[in-house]
């Protein structure tokens, strides 16, 4: 995409908005419509853009395939960290009432933030390696 | 606390050390805590067993949210059988398994298959554990997408052939599951297995006859009963010794317990038995499926594939022992689950022990293997005698109950049935025997040393535990007698219809 001028620019200028809508998506989702997985996804979908107009080499360099890796997997302990901290406070797996002596709903509403971060950092994960992952073979 | 979240636990610990093996990566320290977490879960399912025993049932609320709302664990008899079945058979595959891996998996890719291992591990337990419907599913596809990969793993360019047509046969199983488990909810409203199960005598309508097909096609596909059962035989030959130990001693025997939990804690035996001869369908099913994979056995030249052909054979017994209906079926089916989850786990750990020292596993380069590997062969030809179904082997017991059912329901012609097909089992088991024992080292045969002792130990454990069941039948027929009680006498776990 070297000749590309215009597609060049123009997501340069994009890649931050939709990271950022990413964010805003993640951390609106208990308010309004929606939360980790849409979130992850339009995350991933800012550096799948950066692959597809800067080549998957580049993509590479921002987010080299180990360190994706890696956090695919910290997305789901985050997730299971969570229910077993539920546990820890004297609940079930995944009540997070447990973790408000006072107010029930503010426990779950704290529970529900952390465990969609997990969700989302995972999600988003797993998008850009798959992706990465399809673009690179026969090469690696 | 420990007490109180053990169901919680028991799908827990495998679950999260999965994505912890990918962010360990040191393939030493993974393979430490695989180890350690395998033998923790084992710890748990016995002891949920126990105090099921003890004391009854046990439910659990997901997340504090309370059934028919919330997602709940619920471990009766039967579950609580299963469990200790699929926990024990992790812990001691896994433990058997490293020398067989430095073989056969990349040292690269060794976190990531401890780590498809545990996931798979924890969706069988799963699937095993809960009580809820769509629960059932997700767990389903957790087991079964890993199970794709393990096998995948498998060196050889045919794995992959191999991993992709059990994708597919899987994907449609688990979409007949689906749609079935959608009907229902659009039926009754619930997904709570108890709770639905008071709600489901709609009667007669077609909408819940329509996802009883969906999931009785469906469940079959995934228990590879026959004629739905073409993608084991290569999945279970080209996966690593490992991944076919593991998956032939626990996968379809989870699939057959989730036939028994729908069939008959969900629609009930009335149901499920009564008017549209779907016993019938099974039986017959069940007998030609005996027949002809035991047939196919006899002419298969890899040892991985003839047990694999077998393990479809032996299906055939469970499912003829559920389609009887019966308490006596029933907990002949019951007991064949375990006991052959026992025998054939312990007969693919020997044949990953001749694949790791012979290098190959196909019959007629084995000549004498039995004067090389003496241990290993013991083992082998033990095996062999609880599939044909000798006394004194754990699977004798079962087929002892199951043609008590036949013969109690007057089927003789079945009992007759019963016997032949162990004949077949003799010939493919005897092909094996003949090669090992009465042929002079040849090739491969001679330069092959006895199994390490990491693997063999193991390895003779679980071939000794057959025997074991063989002569003490408290505990699996014991066990297995009670699940089927409780499964047709109380219709459902704890309701109260």
């Amino acid at each position: 995409m070297r000749g590309h001028a215009i597609l060049r620019v123009v997501s340069k200028l994009l890649i931050p908005y939709v990271l950022l809508f990413a964010l805003y998506v993640q951390f609106h989702g208990d308010y309004g419509p929606g939360g980790g997985f849409q979130a992850g996804v339009i995350f991933a979908a800012a550096f799948i853009l950066y692959g597809l107009i800067y080549g998957l080499s580049a993509l590479r360099r921002a987010a080299p395939q180990r360190a994706v890796e890696l956090i695919s997997a910290v997305g789901v302990l985050i997730f299971a960290g969570t229910g077993i901290a539920a546990m820890l406070s004297g609940g079930e797996f995944l009540n997070y009432g447990a973790f408000s002596q006072d107010y029930t709903a503010q426990g779950q509403h704290l529970g529900i933030i952390i465990i969609e971060l997990g969700v989302g950092v995972t999600v988003a994960a797993v998008m850009v390696l798959i992706y990465s992952t399809f673009a690179g073979r026969g090469r690696s | 606390m420990i007490e109180h979240n053990l169901p919680a636990l028991q799908v827990v610990i495998p679950l999260v050390a999965a994505p912890l093996c990918v962010v360990i990566r040191n393939a030493r320290a993974v393979y430490g805590m695989t180890f350690v977490v395998a033998w923790l879960t084992f710890a748990c399912a016995v002891a949920l067993f126990i105090r099921v025993a003890d004391s009854g049932d046990i439910v659990y609320a997901m997340g504090g949210w309370v059934a028919p709302w919330g997602i709940e664990y619920r471990v009766d008899q039967l579950s609580g059988f299963v469990l200790v079945l699929v926990a024990g058979m992790g812990a001691v595959v896994a433990t058997w398994a490293p020398r067989g891996l430095a073989a056969e998996v990349a040292p690269s890719k060794r976190h990531l298959f401890w780590a498809l291992y545990l996931l798979c591990l924890s969706g069988l337990l799963g699937i095993a554990i809960t009580g809820d419907l769509f629960n059932v599913f997700v767990f389903l596809e957790i087991s079964a997408l890993s199970s794709y990969g393990l096998i995948a793993l498998g060196g050889r360019r045919k794995a992959l052939p191999a991993a992709f047509r059990y994708l597919i046969m899987g994907t449609i199983g688990a979409t007949f599951i689906l749609i079935g488990i959608g009907l229902m909810y659009m039926m009754t409203g619930t997904l709570n297995m108890a709770d639905m199960a008071t709600r489901l005598p709609v009667d007669g309508h077609r909408t819940v006859l329509v996802a009883f097909a969906f999931l009785t096609v469906g469940i079959s596909l995934k228990a590879a009963l026959f004629p739905l059962h073409a993608w084991l035989p290569d999945a279970y030959a080209y996966a690593p010794s490992t991944v076919s130990a593991l998956l032939a001693a626990t996968a379809t025997k989870v699939s057959v317990y989730i036939l028994l939990r729908f069939f008959l804690s969900v629609f009930g035996a009335d149901f499920a038995f009564g008017g549209m001869g779907v016993g019938q369908i099974l039986m017959v099913l069940a007998v030609v499926g005996m027949f002809v994979a035991s047939a196919a056995a006899i002419f298969q030249g890899n040892l991985k594939r003839m047990l694999a052909y077998s393990s479809v054979a032996q299906i055939g017994y469970m499912v003829l022992g559920i389609s009887l209906a019966s308490t006596a079926g029933l907990t002949g089916g019951i007991v064949h689950l375990f006991n052959h989850g026992l025998i054939k786990g312990g007969m693919f750990m020997a044949t990953g022990c001749i694949l790791l020292r012979a290098g190959s596993v196909e019959r007629d380069e084995l000549a004498g293997i039995g004067k090389t590997m003496p241990w290993t062969m013991m083992a082998w030809t033990l095996g062999g005698l609880g599939l044909i179904g000798v006394p004194g082997t754990a699977g004798f017991v079962s087929k002892w109950y199951l043609l008590q059912a036949a013969l109690e329901q007057g089927h003789v012609w079945l009992a007759v049935l019963l016997l032949l097909s162990s004949l077949l089992a003799v010939a493919y088991v005897w092909r094996v025997v003949e090669q090992a024992y009465f042929k002079k080292p040849a090739g491969i045969g001679v330069g092959a040393r006895e199994a390490p002792l990491s693997m063999l130990l193991p390895t003779l454990v679980v071939i000794g535990l057959t025997l074991f069941f063989g002569f003490w039948t408290d505990f699996p027929a014991g066990a297995a007698g009670a699940a089927a009680e409780s499964l047709l006498g109380g219709a459902l776990m704890g309701g109260t219809s």
